[in-house]
């Protein structure tokens, strides 16, 4: 099974820029991706990521089981679009024009075409973004980093834990499930669904129960070193915003802004270049 | 409500967050439409819920979706709806302290995750995706429709057997007794 994506040190400047800096860019990034439809904006935006991804140094087996499951689920999707309501991008773009006649109420349409390109490429914006941002960014820095700009530690801590911890749940997991199938117990597809549940089951028990005991484990250890008496506390990885990271959010805001004023000047979300 | 927000609830949260983000991968397919596989991590968050409070449910379930599968941030709200619904009766369903086990307590669990799927999965999920991604609205109100049945079958099923578990297992007192 592939591995989660997880963060790798490495020397680029994209790992340099503060958590936080890159976590403004992501949200704000996939914001933009979430409401604009213009094309022309989101091809812009396709370019500039894979720019910063070529930069950022990841490498392609870091991400290409994620990846691949993306692109089952993503054609898949865009076929239902197209079975579910054929005539979608005529409705949005209020033109029709027939390519070819496929069969009972099923035609072909540029305006459809168009549409589902457009559906395509807006994931292709998001996922590089989310690449990047998990690649790159050291946990514990993030979680000093957010709360070095008002989050509550508690929370922050929360977030490192998570980060820290999903390499650990998923080694136990696939412990787990090794020691499930050589007792014999079948994981592929066959069966019913009742005992397919039943079989993922056997699986979840012992890794629920043993992350209840880590709970446990975790939070006395974390008690015995008098976390939460303090209203703050200090971080081993906290970095300054340099420079750098100031450039960097103040260009994600301006083009966000710029993004959104593009889009919307016009009334709709939509390029609509069959007018 | 449970809103105590102490060290243990921090760590459940961010445990509990990797949990569903390593479970991401663990799906049982149920019909082809995407997003509609049965999902057991969704019973999992449901057991969060249930044993730490609506807190810890709702931040887990948006840090998990938004750590494990990023993609589709349309699906990052209803698992906050979920979460948060489901562990606003934590203190009644009292399952560390050994009380889930009888059945008044499973049919309450049982209906407050299906009234909670039924907000997050039917109304909440399809009107994301038509504002985000513009989707055709008879599609996502399918697909959302097949997303309500399954997770509550899921949780239904597996997040109730959960809950038995180790409510019997963690609220069994260990301590000596007169015999009589």
């Amino acid at each position: 099974m592939a591995r989660m994506i997880s963060y790798e040190k490495k020397d680029t400047p994209i790992h340099k820029l503060s958590g936080f800096t890159k976590l403004v860019f992501f949200i704000l990034w996939c914001m933009t991706s979430a409401l604009t439809f213009d094309t022309r904006i989101l091809i812009l935006m396709l370019f500039m990521g894979g720019t910063i991804y070529a930069i950022s140094g990841t490498k392609w087996n870091q991400v290409s089981g994620v990846f691949k499951a993306i692109m089952l689920f993503m054609a898949i999707n865009l076929v239902c679009i197209f079975f579910f309501s054929p005539f979608e991008g005529c409705k949005i773009y209020g033109t029709r024009t027939d390519i070819v006649y496929l069969f009972g109420k099923y035609y072909l349409t540029r305006e459809q075409l168009f549409y589902e390109f457009n559906v395509l490429i807006k994931y292709f914006t998001v996922i590089p973004s989310v690449f990047i941002f998990l690649t790159t960014t050291d946990p514990s820095e993030l979680a000093s980093s957010l709360n070095g700009v008002g989050v509550p530690y508690t929370i922050a801590y929360s977030l490192e834990i998570a980060l820290r911890y999903i390499p650990d749940i998923q080694d136990e997991f696939h412990r787990i499930k090794n020691a499930q199938e050589a007792r014999g117990i079948e994981m592929s597809s066959k069966g019913n669904l009742f005992s397919r549940i039943k079989n993922t089951a056997s699986i979840i028990f012992p890794l629920l129960f043993s992350s209840m005991e880590r709970i446990e484990v975790v939070s006395n250890a974390m008690e015995l070193r008098g976390f939460g008496k303090k209203k703050s506390r200090t971080w081993y990885s906290r970095r300054k915003l340099t420079p750098g990271d100031f450039a960097v959010l103040a260009f994600i805001i301006i083009f966000f802004c710029i993004s959104m004023i593009f889009t919307y000047y016009d009334g709709s979300r939509f390029y609509n270049p069959f007018i | 409500m449970k809103l105590k927000f102490g060290i243990k609830e921090v760590v459940a949260l961010g445990i509990g967050t990797a949990l569903f983000v390593v479970l991401t991968t663990v799906q049982i397919p149920f019909f082809i439409v995407p997003n509609t596989a049965l999902q057991p991590r969704m019973a999992v968050l449901a057991f969060i819920s249930a044993v730490f409070g609506p807190i810890v449910g709702g931040v887990a379930g948006l840090l998990g979706h938004a750590l494990g599968d990023a993609f589709f941030y349309g699906w990052v709200f209803p698992e906050v709806v979920v979460g948060a619904a489901i562990g606003a009766f934590a203190n009644k369903f009292a399952v560390t302290e050994g009380g889930f086990a009888d059945k008044k307590k499973i049919i309450l669990f049982n209906i407050v995750q299906i009234v909670a799927n039924a907000i997050a999965w039917i109304v909440v999920a399809p009107v994301l995706d038509i504002l985000i991604y513009a989707e055709p609205a008879n599609k996502v109100f399918a697909q959302g429709a097949f997303a309500f049945v399954g997770n509550i079958v899921i949780i239904g099923i597996l997040g109730t057997i959960l809950l038995v578990a180790y409510s019997k297992i963690s609220g069994k007192s260990s301590d000596l007794k007169v015999e009589e």
